[in-house]
């Protein structure tokens, strides 16, 4: 079993409302170095092996479903899952 | 004419959706289920707002993969009027049957209000009883309405006159070029944030929708009978 760890953040064409709400507050606290904030999203699956390749499934989960490539980017890592 | 008004589990605008198309204007209307795998029957499909799947991953996103959309998908193909307002605009984009996506308001706030928008292209099936240029009051009530697209999309929905609403005066929601509702290429899709069939009866605050949905059975009854 693999865990694929997902990150997905919206395309840097699109503004984003949230972070540039969360980098007005940061700047009203006095953190003034903060450029720039980007709000994304974590995902973490629990992939069984099987005889797909994991990367052809998780590109198409991501493309499919789980990212909107209108607006968003995505990254993974994969790990060895331990079971529990 | 006979209306299918798709219900996901969480679309909350499908009650208004139907007494406007029953009600207000006279034709047949049903309720149909998200699994669903049959839409033959029907000659116009409304996608009614709400937040399908709870707004899960993204607005629209968990919805799109429902039974019932492959079955828009047919009737889009076969040439039939989908129409998606709110919810089902964002369901709409998701599937691929419109272009661009609608992200969070740009002020981060759930806009509810009556809204002036103008009728940019009214020689669409779903607007031909409107004037072009004409300013109607129709509700809003989204907190991702905000329309965004690449540049090369922006470009080729004007080129094509694809853009069918705008905000007049006051966008709510930060959309690029104040777009309210845009349609596919061929002309038979159409999406849109405003509710128009919330502005269907006077003692609702207006009758400024009722002509979106008279121009859709107008278009129907001239083509049935032309092919008759």
């Amino acid at each position: 079993m693999k865990k694929v760890k997902i990150y997905v953040t919206l395309r840097e064409s699109v503004l984003d409302p949230q972070g540039s709400a969360v980098m007005g507050a940061l700047h009203t606290m006095g953190y003034d170095e903060v450029a720039d904030v980007r709000i994304g999203k974590y995902l973490e699956l629990q992939v069984d092996d099987s005889e797909r390749e994991l990367d052809v499934i998780v590109r198409e989960m991501c493309e499919k479903l789980l990212t909107n490539t209108v607006i968003e980017d995505y990254r993974y890592d994969v790990e060895e899952a331990v079971s529990k | 004419m006979k209306f299918a008004v798709l219900v996901f589990p969480g679309s909350n605008c499908d009650l208004d959706m139907y007494h406007a198309i029953k009600d207000e204007l006279g034709e047949e209307a049903e309720y149909v289920w998200h699994d669903t795998k049959d839409l033959s029957g029907y000659d116009g499909i409304l996608l009614p707002g709400g937040f399908s799947y709870g707004d899960y991953l993204r607005c629209g996103a968990i919805a799109q993969f429902s039974n019932v959309m492959n079955e828009v998908k047919k009737a889009a193909d076969a040439g039939k009027p989908v129409l998606g307002i709110c919810n089902g605009f964002q369901i709409l984009t998701e599937a691929g049957l419109l272009p661009g996506a609608l992200i969070r308001n740009k002020n981060l706030k759930f806009m509810c209000r009556t809204i002036e928008l103008t009728v940019e292209n009214n020689n669409t099936l779903f607007t031909s009883d409107y004037a072009k240029g004409q300013v109607i009051n129709i509700p809003v009530a989204h907190g991702e309405g905000n329309y965004t697209c690449d540049a090369e999309t922006l470009a080729s929905l004007k080129a094509n006159n694809q853009i069918v609403f705008t905000y007049t005066n006051d966008n709510p929601n930060g959309s690029v070029e104040d777009i309210a509702g845009i349609i596919n290429e061929r002309g038979n899709v159409l999406g849109m944030m405003p509710h128009p069939e919330r502005a269907v009866h006077e003692l609702i605050g207006g009758t400024d929708g009722l002509a979106l949905f008279k121009s859709i059975v107008k278009q129907w009854r001239e083509s049935h009978v032309s092919h008759a």
